[in-house]
């Protein structure tokens, strides 16, 4: 075993109930002093890779090699008694307790006194400091921005006396000069002989931190591969395993009428802050706007609003010219407004429900689906079988209760049933976040319909490939406002990125 | 696919069964079962014969016309407020408060059916049952409100209701409503016309228990088979989803709450006008709470309520009985209950785990041969 | 000096009508801090106040009473916390059920080994042990130090149990199993466990609150003799926004009402008594209305932890 070897992965397998083989006999290696990228697609396996690493989940078979020493990792106390620790793509920390409360949590043993906080938050500051961070302590996690709440993440873990950091997409919810700063402080670490392992689906970020990278796919390592020898278009070809494109075929488009226009838009949120500011835009029919922008800039709560779900402060949503700006969510849904939302297991579906009555959600109250007043229980089945035919929702039966599908399946109830009931207005929020790639074009392809059909599209994604790819024009929001718009085409995505990071682009 | 298995055979074979049948037969009669032999064991321990015992409760349900209308008495109230309970339950409204709400309904229905006369019986009678849903649906509707628009938690309000509405009732008969010869704290009786008729002299069955039947059926097909039932379904799985899906959250709540509380203050007025025929303070010996668990029991299905209310109306009945004749503390019934409830939780979450996984697994396998 | 004795008399018993909603509150507080809801501590407080009772009745001896109440107690507790942690069944429903079989299997019991032989007698109770010096305090000396050793175990109870949840690695690790439990997993600590212990805590501390109930505030045990007072203590831990500080003063405040209500009942008022035995609820119910809307409630209270993976 070389020594400058740190981690050995040897042959891991794994299976989980139900049948999805998400790790076949991986392997790879971690030096000192190095970062090491994992590069894959959604579902490639990465995850529950590092999750077994971590001890949160148990190989069915393969090695663990730590420091020339076969180990088995049965929990995460393990793993950060051999200095493995971890940064969730979630964040691990408690809102309602301190920095240094979250750090020092479970370090001393249950029944030991915490006196001394102030002597802790100290050794913590001057902790942070000495591996190139600056942190608060003593502040509350929830007065953080996100960016600080990873610092505090991965002092926590360097902290315990870890040696090699495993980082589950850092960078989703950073902005770009958040991301500068994080890899700034990775490579700090790596040079103070940290090892860094960072799972990722950009391959700009590879090529930007990594040292080594190793490409998964299926479950399966593709390669491991020092920086210097692969290209971005090597690395896309690895992970895909064909040549992509990442141009959809769109035809030109003569726009119609404004279906949709937002004037002066305010929402003020808890505390007095500014969620919205003077938002204005405007969506035409046979027109997909993109909104672009880090998560977490109010692009979410401006979907909310054009959806009736969320009452603005203030301003204009005019709906064919008609104001709807503090109607009820049912009165958004009877102008034709659909809305793909963002998180389809917390609003969208009932996972419990028949996939047959997701179908009807919306509807339930619709002539078409009531005899007399009552639920008209064969046409809810007929429609719903028709559905599912026509948008290849994979399912036993329109019975089977939705949240036992694949998260491609749900997303395609949700996007078929909002696709037919022939929205003048659909909203798309992260419409195929952790989607696969098949259900992922499947999906781009029922919006494009849309815009051949006439709809109006917004579509709000944190995904900059998939809002260029789709939007005739784009709209950038950072801190709660709009900083910019721009035409569709790769040649501006210099100048969305800056405006992502908050940096206004110099006057035209 | 190897997938690992992991639940015993056992509930592979109950999952053979339609889910319906699962939920409202199969299940719970093993939960019961259970929970005889546990307490068949309790009652060897404490010195007597469990098989006299139940063959002594199987004859108080059982044993004569007489016992069985008895049985179905006690029932009436039961399916009653365990089918209102289950609709709030539903609804994701943790309603506690069917004590309560059945006294708030017995109250108004005798106000009404001692002051209302000279209306034909028909009249009459559906005046005591309206005044009846209206004092239920009303003490239901308190908490409800509050729930949605100061989002103070239903579990304990509703309890306190309970114990205000049983102390106001206290007061009510020794006071404002006591009967004229000021004896006895109870009210006067209600007039002729709002007794309900007997369907089976010489027992002392009405046709309470027809009424309390066709509501539950009424209220399982509102609940299955209405956009509104299907709004009150989905606010209780998913909050968010219902809003999203442009229905009233706090409408349907509330909405929840008033049948809910409606079929408990029935449940009152049928106590009164067709048993009773007046009130007083211990009118009820814990319907309310009893029908928490018809509810359970049922999996929260109206339908099921019927079933579940004459098996725990049979066991209070019987108990009774045996207490009578063999000296067994009739309370025994709620160890049997409370037995028979947490097996069926038990029981349900299991089968559905291993169902689940079944779905998924077919599900996953489809989804893998696509590829 | 008439009115200071009344009012001496009513803080006395508003002292002992606190205690046990503070025990079962306490320990409630314990347990909903690590994300568990009990509404079944009416069922505690009476299986707690039918062991004690039993055990007095036929050993004599009151401390072995409340060693057999905590015991009992325990034992539901862990059929509890199996239920709602391991099985994760709806906490709600736990509850409600653990009211059922604790009224059924007190009731049960006591009918067979005591009310049917009409062996039923009062025992030995907790006596006042009067605190030499301190009681002579005018006022709060009788009030305070004139009581019996169940109350006194609340002074010491209350300020250790906010040093246990606010200045302990344990009450750390507690307060945010109830918020993120996730968080804790991922630290390598077993939510499972922390729940299971804060459960089981809340368990043993609502039966010494019924033992109490039995063998010091009364001396017999009477079927359903808590009448609510578990619900109280629940309405408690919301009203006092989960610190065990003012869980205790909000216990004290329900206290109060009973213990007002004793004073009023044996004075001359005319007031209808009914008036007086819903006090506590109807307190009870304005609190919860009162207290709406500024909850520090935990987030992940009431929601059963499932475990990514495997």
């Amino acid at each position: 075993m070389e020594m400058d070897k740190r981690l050995q992965l040897i042959n891991i397998s794994k299976t989980f109930p139900g049948g999805v083989q998400a790790n076949k006999d991986v392997s790879l290696d971690v030096k000192r002093g190095e970062i090491h990228c994992l590069l894959g697609e959604n579902g490639a396996g990465k995850s529950t890779l590092m999750s077994i690493l971590y001890g949160e989940y148990h190989p069915d078979s393969g090695e663990i090699w730590l420091n020339g020493e076969k180990i088995s990792i049965p929990t995460p106390k393990i793993a950060i008694e051999h200095g493995v620790g971890m940064v969730h793509q979630h964040f691990m920390l408690v809102p309602t307790l301190s920095v240094a409360e979250n750090i020092i949590m479970g370090m001393k043993p249950l029944a030991s006194f915490l006196w001394d906080m102030k002597e802790i938050e100290k050794d913590i500051a001057r902790f942070a400091v000495e591996r190139g961070m600056k942190i608060n302590p003593s502040a509350l996690i929830s007065s953080l921005s996100v960016g600080e709440q990873q610092r505090v993440e991965i002092i926590k873990a360097l902290y315990r006396g870890v040696d090699l950091l495993i980082l589950d997409e850092p960078t989703a919810v950073l902005t770009p000069q958040e991301t500068h700063d994080l890899f700034e402080t990775l490579h700090k670490l790596a040079e103070q002989d940290f090892s860094i392992i960072l799972i990722t689906h950009k391959m700009n970020e590879v090529m930007e931190v990594a040292d080594r990278v190793s490409v998964l796919r299926d479950g399966r390592v593709i390669g491991t591969l020092p920086i210097a020898n692969v290209t971005p278009a090597i690395l896309a070809r690895m992970m895909v395993g064909r040549d992509v494109s990442f141009n959809l075929e769109k035809s030109e488009r003569a726009y119609g009428e404004p279906v949709l226009r937002v004037q002066a838009l305010n929402l003020i949120g808890d505390k007095n802050r500014q969620i919205l500011k003077d938002i204005a835009l405007e969506v035409c029919s046979g027109e997909i706007v993109g909104i672009a922008g880090v998560d977490g800039n109010g692009q979410n709560q401006l979907a909310l609003c054009i959806t009736g779900l969320m009452k603005p402060t203030s301003g204009h949503i005019l709906f064919d010219r008609k104001e709807m700006a503090g109607k009820s969510p049912l009165e958004f849904l009877k102008t034709g407004v659909g809305h793909i939302p963002e998180d389809r297991h917390a609003m969208g579906l009932v996972m419990e429900d028949s996939v047959a009555d997701n179908f009807m959600l919306q509807r339930y109250n619709d002539k078409f689906f009531k005899k007399l007043g009552f639920l008209n229980m064969t046409a809810i089945m007929e429609y719903a079988k028709k559905l599912v035919k026509f948008f290849d929702v994979r399912t036993n039966s329109v019975k089977t209760a939705a949240g036992n599908l694949s998260g491609g399946n749900q997303q395609k109830i949700i996007v078929g049933r909002e696709i037919d009931r022939n929205p003048k207005l659909l909203v798309a929020v992260q419409p195929t976040r952790g989607l696969d790639i098949g259900a992922t074009e499947y999906i781009h392809k029922q919006l494009l319909q849309q815009r051949e059909k006439g709809a109006a599209l917004l579509l709000i994604s944190t995904e900059l490939e998939e809002i260029l790819a789709l939007s005739d024009r784009i709209l950038v929001m950072f801190g709660g406002r709009i900083v910019g718009e721009t035409s569709a085409g790769r040649a501006n995505v210099d100048k969305i990125g800056l405006l992502m990071a908050g940096m206004q682009a110099e006057k035209e | 696919m190897p997938a690992k298995k992991r639940n015993s055979s056992f509930f592979t074979f109950i999952n053979l069964f339609p889910q319906i049948l699962q939920q409202t037969l199969i299940l719970p009669a093993l939960a019961l079962v259970l929970a005889l032999l546990i307490s068949a064991v309790l009652l060897m321990i404490t010195g007597y014969d469990p098989l006299t015992s139940y063959s002594s409760m199987w004859e108080g349900v059982f044993g004569s016309v007489r016992v069985f209308t008895e049985v179905l008495l006690k029932s009436t109230p039961l399916i009653l407020v365990g089918t209102g309970i289950a609709v709030a339950f539903r609804c994701g409204v943790w309603n506690i408060g069917g004590e309560g709400q059945f006294y708030a309904g017995a109250v108004l229905a005798t106000w009404v059916g001692v002051h209302l006369s000279g209306l034909p019986p028909v009249l009459t009678i559906a005046a005591v049952f309206a005044a009846g849903v209206l004092g239920g649906g009303f003490w239901a509707v308190i908490p409800g409100w509050l729930k949605v628009k100061l989002k103070v938690n239903e579990v304990v309000s509703t309890i306190m209701l309970n114990y205000i509405m049983i102390g106001l009732t206290s007061f009510l008969v020794t006071g404002p409503m006591q009967e004229a010869k000021k004896l006895f704290p109870q009210t006067d009786e209600i007039v002729q016309a709002a007794r309900l008729p007997n369907i089976l002299p010489p027992t002392r069955l009405n046709i309470g228990f027809l009424v309390a039947v066709v509501t539950a059926i009424i209220i399982a097909i509102i609940l299955f088979r209405t956009p509104l039932g299907y709004a009150i379904r989905t606010v209780g799985q998913n909050p968010e989803t219902a809003r999203y899906a442009g229905m009233k959250v706090n409408q349907s709540i509330i909405i929840a709450m008033l049948l809910s509380g409606g079929a408990a203050g029935l449940a009152g007025a049928i106590e009164v006008s067709g048993l009773t025929w007046r009130m007083f303070a211990t009118i009820s010996p814990g319907y309310g709470f009893d029908g928490i668990a018809v509810a359970l029991l049922a999996s929260n299905n109206p339908l099921g309520t019927i079933l579940s209310g004459f098996l725990f109306g049979a066991l209070r009945a019987s108990s009774e009985l045996m207490q009578m004749n063999a000296k067994i503390p009739s309370v025994l019934f709620k160890v049997i209950q409370g037995l028979t409830i947490a097996f069926v939780i038990a029981f349900s979450l299991l089968s559905r785990k291993t169902a689940d996984e079944r779905e998924a697994e077919k599900s996953e396998a489809l989804t893998a041969s696509e590829i | 000096m008439d009115f200071i004795f009344s009012l001496q008399l009513l803080l006395q018993a508003t002292l002992r009508m606190a205690t046990p909603l503070v025990l079962a509150g306490i320990g409630e507080t314990f347990s909903e801090r690590a994300g568990v809801i009990n509404i079944g501590l009416e069922g505690y407080m009476l299986i707690g106040a039918f062991a004690a009772y039993t055990t007095v009745f036929y050993t004599d001896n009151l401390f072995l009473a409340i060693l057999a109440a905590v015991l009992v107690t325990v034992l539901f507790g862990i059929a509890f916390a199996y239920f709602t942690i391991t099985v994760k069944a709806n906490q709600i429903i736990a509850g409600a059920v653990l009211n059922i079989i604790g009224l059924g299997i007190s009731g049960y019991l006591y009918r067979i080994l005591f009310a049917q032989t009409l062996k039923a007698s009062a025992v030995r109770t907790f006596q006042q042990i009067p605190i030499p010096l301190l009681k002579d305090i005018p006022l709060l000396g009788p009030t305070l130090f004139d009581q019996n050793i169940l109350v006194y175990s609340t002074y010491l109870l209350v300020p250790l149990a906010a040093i246990i949840l606010y200045k302990t690695s344990l009450g750390l690790v507690l307060r945010a199993t109830g918020e993120h439990p996730h968080a804790v997993e991922s630290l390598g600590i077993r939510v499972i466990h922390i729940r299971y212990g804060a459960v089981i805590f809340a368990a043993m501390l609502a039966g010494i609150g019924g033992a109490y109930l039995s063998i010091a505030y009364a001396n017999q045990f009477v079927e359903n003799m808590t009448a609510g007072r578990g619900f109280i203590a629940l309405a408690m831990v919301a009203f006092g926004q989960w610190n065990p500080i003012y869980v205790w003063l909000a216990g004290l405040l329900f206290g109060s009402t009973f213990g007002l209500q004793l004073r009023l009942q044996a004075g001359q008022t005319a007031i209808p008594y009914q008036f007086l035995q819903i006090l506590p609820y109807v307190v009870t119910f304005i609190a919860l209305i009162i207290s709406h809307g500024r909850s520090m409630q935990p987030k992940a209270m009431g929601i059963p932890f499932e475990k990514e993976g495997n």
